[in-house]
């Protein structure tokens, strides 16, 4: 301890209490807290630091988790099954949009994950979904919900083909920045379109799908319809990633260079990617204005697409099973901390921040194909 | 009616030049688009509008003089978000150097949302309505009518885009600004502090930023929490307009893309006056991703 440190410490927290001081209204209660986090910030950071491979320590119980895989999988999904029967109508209309927001996810893990490319619009993809189904079985009842559904995702993935063939010339941020304009673009339309999407004021009166006279009304009944299109899409995708496609999405991710090199098609990898995603995106959107009932542009927020980028994020980018556990983490915790919930994106953004600097592979981190390539490697030594 | 439209364009390009800056300076030194810079500018809003409703108990020599207390007021607010950058880039972007390209983006978002609900839990939700303090009578000259604060903001942007211009230029730590983004590697070696050259980029970034933030506030008249998100975009459109890297290109970006606006929501339609941004920013990016004043593209994976 000398006095060069003291005096850069005093000078960190004496800045970081006056930049706070002016927002807290100069309580001086609030003092220690700003102190207690600083120093938080400051020790985590310090930690980072010494140990940059904190990243690599494995949690064994994740590590059990991956390796049966299948059996974990069934339990859930078995448990998911009985959970309504064993809950409340609340619990499972939270859980449904969670189910909705897990698929959301795994569409998202499509371009974010498998194939590198960061999508902050994302949310569009959604909303266009939501608005084919509300216009086509509500505002003007051409059709029922079973010809919308895949409309929706065909109308998503439209989307998705006109914007990817100029958009992904561009690469990283910018790519992430023309995508954010695009969902903002979407979310502007259908605020001002009046005579299409209604406004502001939204879309009413979507009525929930029928099987012939057996409609899914009850709550129970479309949680179910929801899980079973969550299971297929989960299946889908991740039949998907270890297909010819998804290996070279996974190359195309590693090393964009060298995976055109080696006779990819990147640019049509990528649109692929891109379109398949906005295309799972929109049966989302599509599911949920049957959910709902009620869509309006408010649901289409660029905050959505944040949330949504978190749940990748926190399950650990480019893992199928991760992004459905990050969506359920993301929608049932909050639940549980309702009187928290002005704290909620407070916490979000500076757990977001925590992830990146502490384990930037999320919660259950991409094992798939990095992992095998490194137990290769490993057993090569 | 062309030059009404086109001063209040303007006023509002300005700032978004200024905030623009910001975004130009910090991908020059760390070829990174700094997502929550616009948090900083909405901060400096706020900042300008709590030091305003303090003047009642300023001293009175500085209540006399409203020019003056202005200038405290933005000086101030300016200093105190500059500190804002110093520490965003310490805890957000430093311990992420050298990670792959999404991870110090995703840290951005989170510290965007962060300072945001920050913003909102201190501040409340509500918009915050900057009291009327300079130049709101209303000048006509020529069939164009604008106000004393509309010029005093003109002149004030272009000052300090004439400050800003100089001190990366004239000065030694500018210079060592423009080494850096040339080549970090050789200027570290020519014995320049990098680190210190990226925390002075910031500071000096988020202090343009929160003078734009200051001005579009008294300009408006209200600001809210969620002001950075839109005010950062556009600033970002206006730099990519003109550049990214590009200092002067920043400038004429943020210019333009005041006056486009201004233009389109007096011409076309108003209510589609947010969309013109973006559809100028992914026309750009496709068509010319340089930039207007860019050398060459230089596409980064």
């Amino acid at each position: 301890m000398n006095g060069r440190n003291l005096r850069n410490d005093l000078f960190y927290y004496l800045g970081i209490l006056l930049i706070c001081a002016p927002f807290l209204k100069m309580h001086t209660v609030y003092v220690p807290l700003v102190l207690l986090v600083a120093w938080g910030v400051r020790s985590c950071a310090a930690f980072a630091g010494e140990s940059r491979t904190f990243s690599d320590i494995r949690l064994k119980t994740v590590n059990t988790l991956v390796a049966h895989q299948t059996l974990a999988v069934g339990v859930i999904l078995s448990a998911a099954l009985l959970l309504p029967f064993a809950s409340s109508n609340y619990l499972i209309d939270v859980l449904t949009s969670a189910i909705l927001y897990a698929i959301l996810a795994t569409a998202l893990n499509i371009t974010v994950g498998l194939t590198g490319v960061l999508v902050l619009g994302f949310i569009g993809f959604y909303g266009v979904g939501a608005y084919t189904t509300g216009i086509l079985t509500a505002k003007f009842a051409l059709c029922g919900f079973w010809i919308a559904l895949p409309l929706s995702g065909l109308a998503a993935m439209l989307c998705g083909v006109l914007l990817g063939i100029p958009a992904l010339r561009l690469k990283g941020d910018y790519l992430a920045v023309v995508t954010l304009g695009f969902g903002e673009i979407i979310r502007i339309f259908l605020t001002n379109l009046n005579g299409l999407t209604g406004g502001p004021n939204g879309i009413l009166g979507i009525k929930r799908p029928s099987f012939g006279l057996f409609t899914l009304d009850h709550p129970r009944d479309f949680y179910w319809f929801s899980l079973a299109m969550l299971a297929l899409i989960v299946l889908i995708v991740s039949r998907l990633a270890n297909s010819r496609y998804g290996r070279s999405w996974v190359a195309i991710r590693e090393n964009e260079m060298a995976a055109g090199a080696l006779g990819i098609n990147v640019f049509r990898k990528h649109l692929l990617s891109f379109s398949l995603s906005a295309f799972f995106g929109g049966i989302a959107g599509s599911l949920f204005a049957v959910k709902q009932g009620f869509i309006s542009p408010d649901s289409f927020t660029f905050y959505e697409s944040v949330l949504v980028l978190c749940m990748v994020v926190l399950g650990g980018i480019g893992n199928v099973i991760g992004s459905v556990t990050g969506a359920l983490l993301l929608i049932v915790v909050p639940e549980f901390l309702r009187e928290f919930s002005l704290y909620r994106m407070l916490v979000f953004g500076a757990v977001m921040i925590a992830f990146m600097v502490f384990r930037p592979n999320g919660l259950l981190g991409s094992r798939m194909i990095t992992q095998e390539i490194q137990d290769r490697e490993d057993d090569g030594q | 009616m062309f030059l009404q439209h086109l001063l209040n364009g303007i006023t509002i390009g300005g700032s978004y030049a200024l905030i623009a800056l910001g975004y130009t300076l910090v991908y020059g030194v760390l070829k990174l688009i700094n997502f929550a810079h616009g948090e900083i500018y909405m901060i400096g809003a706020y900042l300008g509008f709590i030091l305003i409703s303090l003047i009642p108990a300023m001293p009175p020599f500085l209540q006399g003089n409203v020019i003056l207390m202005m200038m405290v007021v933005l000086i101030v607010a300016a200093a105190i978000c500059a500190l804002y950058g110093f520490y965003l880039e310490k805890i957000c972007y430093r311990p992420l150097r050298g990670a792959p390209k999404l991870t110090p983006l995703i840290s951005a978002l989170g510290a965007s949302i962060f300072l945001q609900n920050f913003v909102m839990i201190s501040m409340g939700a509500k918009d915050q309505i900057f009291p009327q303090t300079i130049g709101m009578k209303t000048i006509t000259l020529g069939g164009v009518s604008f106000t004393l604060l509309q010029l005093v903001i003109i002149f004030s942007s272009i000052a300090l885009m004439a400050l800003i211009y100089w001190f990366i230029n004239r000065t030694r730590l500018g210079v060592a600004i423009k080494a850096t983004s040339t080549d970090p590697y050789m200027a570290s070696l020519v014995g320049i502090n990098v680190d210190t050259v990226i925390s002075v980029t910031f500071m000096a970034g988020s202090f343009l930023a929160a003078c734009a933030g200051v001005m579009i506030g008294l300009y408006y008249g209200s600001i809210n929490f969620t002001l950075g998100y839109l005010g950062g975009i556009k600033a970002f459109t206006a730099a990519v307009l003109g550049g990214i890297g590009n200092v002067p290109g920043a400038m004429v970006g943020g210019f333009l893309l005041g006056i486009i606006e201004a233009l389109g929501a007096g011409y076309f339609s108003s209510e589609y006056k947010d969309v013109y941004a973006f559809f100028i920013l992914i026309a750009v990016l496709v068509f010319r991703p340089a930039g207007l004043l860019g050398k060459g593209v230089n596409e980064r994976a």
